[in-house]
């Protein structure tokens, strides 16, 4: 009898160091966590993701990988639809923001939450100001400033405004911000994306800080030599799912590039080899630089032919954006040359540059592709109701117009029960191929082509590739630009590979090209000669 | 020209300064806590219409000021919480809810007007009560002094003091911080635990409340009584105060006398030969003048980020 409650105890006594073990081993664990969107996007599939107290553990992953709607469900932003969290070893639930920041979770957005024409000190305080009967006491917000800032060694003028301070001290502040509001772990969503170098190096000596005080810090990012400088741990995230845990330390650069960049898909295109002919586009030494001082574009040099599809590859964000934009003429004050059949369109207008039968898919289509609210009809001619063709004494050609635009309809097939529909009303692959109906038909010179399948359906997919391949084939040059290593592999000729805004790698046969080398190109490890890159200068 | 010196460098013209400047130095007032919660809102023109009249019906019907001064307030602040509720919860277009806030309070007064004393212009018939003025003891001796600043209404002292109250309100308390963030960035806010909507119906029920003392001192001190659209561009003119005194509660206070002086300018043209109409567009075109000289100094500043933008470049070469 003695003898079984006496196992019955061991028994106890064994969960309860089991569990004790768990509370220490791990601050934080999310198991089995699902996610699916309402339109049926599954952004997170069965995903296990802990965090050990005291490190720094990165979580990576390429865009669209589900990185974000992880740290929404742990942020209470999102809700999961299975799975459970547990926090210093209890099981939680965490339904909004503020409960993870009571709890001890804090994050620092991309987007800095802070109010611009505030000081860092009312910005420090802001939702828990000292004070009595209503009063604010500034000067106790000044001093809890001051207090935690030296006590984490991250200086700060506290009574700076916001919008005098650079992105670094931003972000500091808000650092700082959840630090005074006693949080234990620190998610920080691409934290250096922003940054320059400098500051990122500063950012680095901050954090580890941080972590010999031991704090516990997530950090979310695409840049594989700076996790390997910061982080202890990582788990890479593909397609929603986890793709590995492992010691940063134990894994090669060219390791965890392979985890992270992967074709699940393979996908096929038929097409004949290129025959390039003139020069149509050439960048030369092309910089930009953005309003917080960060050089977003840094001294492109390149040239797209006639005949040819140069694919630009990359993880988004690396300047592709602000690349297209100047050469579309959306974006201004740029250093160095944009030529159009050798001459600079630095004075030319939009149209000016239109009229030299230049077309671009932007990469967002709500903003700079259509206009929302206008039908279908309105969108297409757009860019050519002034034309000759379409007037008759002063007015509209309205009959031509309506052939025309039903013929496009027809031809690029575009799903719709009437051309006079706004276009708000179609799905997002129709919308699509009303926009490459429109820069598809002028018979274009130059299609500069921006993520241009981006969120939508297979089909429509497949359909503006051949496109582009067909475009070519007539003659066209195109430049593209995908984070889809599918689609850069398949439909370029020759791929250009952007890092940090600066080409790192000229890929003159995409044929032989691997996704491992691109991985390894567009994570930063490896960077070509000057003598290579040179090559893509065709002049 | 000697006659227009002499009456503008006399007691009684810096006297009328004051006078006409009460209900602008309300408005603008108004119009800074509510724009400082971010809201855009035009409706303090309704806000005061309905205030005066609700100041004169009440004092009238109960020979009570306390009950009027009561009624008149309710009144106003009623049209900024539809106001609130309809842009703020309902989430309609704050100009076109504000015009028809207007439009209610010039047409919705006269028909209160018109039932209960069957006029539609005054409210002459009815006894309603005024505020009293001050005599200031000592100071009221005091020569020149004495006569511009004493034997002023109870409001235009209440004026004064309200710039402090606000002062105080905007950047001496939690609240005033918290009115501030939510208008330049929600979602910092939000971040950090402030119910945003929330703060922002505050800002509009204090703007209602100071708007509707404006109202009120129209119908109660201005003058006795109350007359249909009493207010011809005021709740107008204060929001534009603020907006030449660039949200701060002192320069938004100098702005509206500024606009004040502008009409009393023209209450002493108007006793002399020029033509009406164009001494009665004074006011109005100082304040498109102010405005314009505003959107000068904002242009200049942009350059100055332009510049701070071009050293930086030049660092990071």
């Amino acid at each position: 009898m003695a003898s079984v409650s006496h196992l019955f105890h061991l028994e106890i006594g064994v969960r309860i160091m089991s569990e004790n073990i768990k509370v220490e081993e791990y601050i934080l664990s999310m198991e089995n966590i699902t996610k699916i969107y309402s339109n049926g996007f599954i952004a997170n599939k069965s995903v296990n993701f802990k965090v050990r107290k005291g490190e720094i553990h990165a979580l990576i992953g390429e865009n669209g990988a589900g990185k974000s709607t992880l740290m929404k469900v742990l942020f209470g932003q999102e809700q999961p639809d299975s799975g459970e969290i547990f926090y210093k070893g209890k099981k939680t639930n965490i339904t909004n923001p503020l409960v993870a920041l009571h709890m001890g979770i804090g994050m620092v957005h991309q987007h800095f939450m802070l109010v611009p024409s505030l000081t860092v000190a009312e910005n420090m305080v802001l939702g828990v100001e000292p004070g009595k009967y209503g009063m604010f006491s500034y000067k106790e917000a000044v001093k809890l400033t001051n207090d935690i800032s030296k006590k984490y060694n991250l200086p700060i003028d506290a009574e700076a405004k916001i919008m005098d301070l650079p992105v670094g001290f931003k972000q500091r502040v808000e650092i700082l911000k959840i630090l005074l509001r006693g949080v234990d772990v620190l998610i920080l969503d691409e934290p250096t994306a922003v940054l320059t170098p400098q500051e990122t190096d500063e950012l680095f000596k901050q954090l580890k800080v941080l972590k010999e005080k031991g704090y516990t810090i997530i950090f979310i990012s695409h840049k594989l030599h700076e996790i390997k400088k910061l982080c202890d741990n990582l788990t890479v995230l593909r397609n929603g799912r986890v793709t590995g845990t492992a010691k940063v330390s134990d894994l090669t650069e060219q390791e965890i590039s392979k985890m992270m960049v992967g074709r699940d898909v393979f996908l096929t295109i038929k097409k004949d080899v290129a025959q390039p002919k003139e020069t149509v586009l050439s960048v030369k030494n092309l910089s930009w630089v953005d309003k917080h001082g960060k050089r977003v574009v840094n001294n492109l040099s390149f040239s797209v032919r006639a005949g040819e599809i140069l694919g630009i590859a990359g993880v988004e964000g690396n300047g592709q954006r602000e690349l297209t934009n100047l050469i579309a003429r959306l974006e201004e004050n740029q250093i160095g040359e944009i030529l159009l059949y050798g001459k600079s369109i630095a004075k030319q207008s939009i149209r000016e540059i239109r009229e030299q039968k230049i077309s671009h898919i932007s990469e967002d289509r709500m903003t700079f592709g259509t206009v929302y609210e206008a039908t279908i009809e309105e969108n297409i001619i757009s860019d050519r109701f002034y034309k000759k063709e379409f007037n008759k004494n002063y007015l509209m050609d309205a009959k031509k117009i309506k052939n025309h635009v039903n013929e496009l309809i027809k031809e690029y097939n575009v799903r719709t029960d009437s051309k006079d529909l706004p276009i708000r009303t179609l799905s997002g692959g129709n919308m699509q191929k009303v926009v490459v109906a429109r820069e598809f038909s002028s018979d274009p010179k130059l299609v500069i082509a921006n993520q241009p399948t981006r969120g939508i359906d297979v089909g429509a997919s497949e359909f503006i590739r051949k496109k582009l391949v067909t475009l070519r084939d007539q003659g066209a040059a195109v430049l593209l630009v995908s984070a889809d290593l599918n689609e850069v592999i398949e439909v370029s000729d020759s791929i250009v590979v952007m890092c940090d805004g600066s080409i790192v790698a000229y890929l003159k046969d995409a044929k032989r090209v691997t996704e491992e080398q691109l991985g390894e190109y567009m994570l930063g490890i490896k960077k070509q000669s000057d003598e290579e890159l040179r090559e893509v200068v065709h002049d | 020209m000697d006659v227009i010196f002499k009456s503008i460098f006399s007691t009684v013209f810096f006297y009328t300064i004051l006078r006409v400047a009460t209900p602008l130095i309300f408005v603008s007032m108004a119009a800074l806590i509510v724009r400082k919660g971010g809201i855009m809102c035009i409706a303090f023109e309704g806000m005061m219409l309905f205030a005066a009249l609700g100041g004169v019906i009440g004092s009238a019907l109960t020979q009570n000021l306390f009950v009027g001064l009561l009624l008149g307030t309710i009144f106003g602040v009623t049209i900024a919480m539809i106001f609130a509720y309809f842009v703020l919860v309902l989430q309609s277009n704050n100009v076109l809810t504000g015009l028809a806030l207007n439009i209610l309070g010039s047409g919705g007064t006269v028909f209160l007007l018109f039932a209960l004393t069957g006029e539609k212009g005054t409210s002459s018939s009815l006894r309603s009560l005024q505020v009293p003025h001050w005599n200031i003891p000592i100071i009221k001796d005091i020569p020149i002094l004495g006569e511009i600043i004493s034997g002023h209404n109870l409001f235009t002292y209440l004026a004064f003091l309200t710039v402090i109250l606000v002062y105080i309100l905007v950047y001496k308390t939690r609240l005033g911080l918290r009115i501030r963030s939510v208008g330049e960035n929600p979602q910092a806010a939000e971040s950090v635990g402030i119910k945003v909507i929330r703060t922002k119906v505050i800002s509009l029920l204090i703007g209602g409340l100071i708007a509707s003392f404006g109202g009120m001192y129209m119908s109660m001190g201005y003058l006795p009584f109350f007359t249909r659209d009493m207010m011809s561009g005021r709740g107008f003119i204060g929001i534009a105060a603020q907006n030449l005194g660039g949200g701060i509660p002192l320069n938004t206070m100098l702005s509206a006398m500024l606009f004040g002086s502008a009409e009393a300018v023209s209450n002493v043209f108007q006793s002399l030969r020029l033509p009406s109409e164009f001494v009665q567009m004074l006011p109005y075109i100082v304040t498109i003048v102010g405005l314009i000289s505003i959107g000068g100094v904002k242009k200049e500043s942009k350059s100055k980020i332009k510049r701070i933008k071009e050293i930086k470049e030049s660092t990071h070469e």
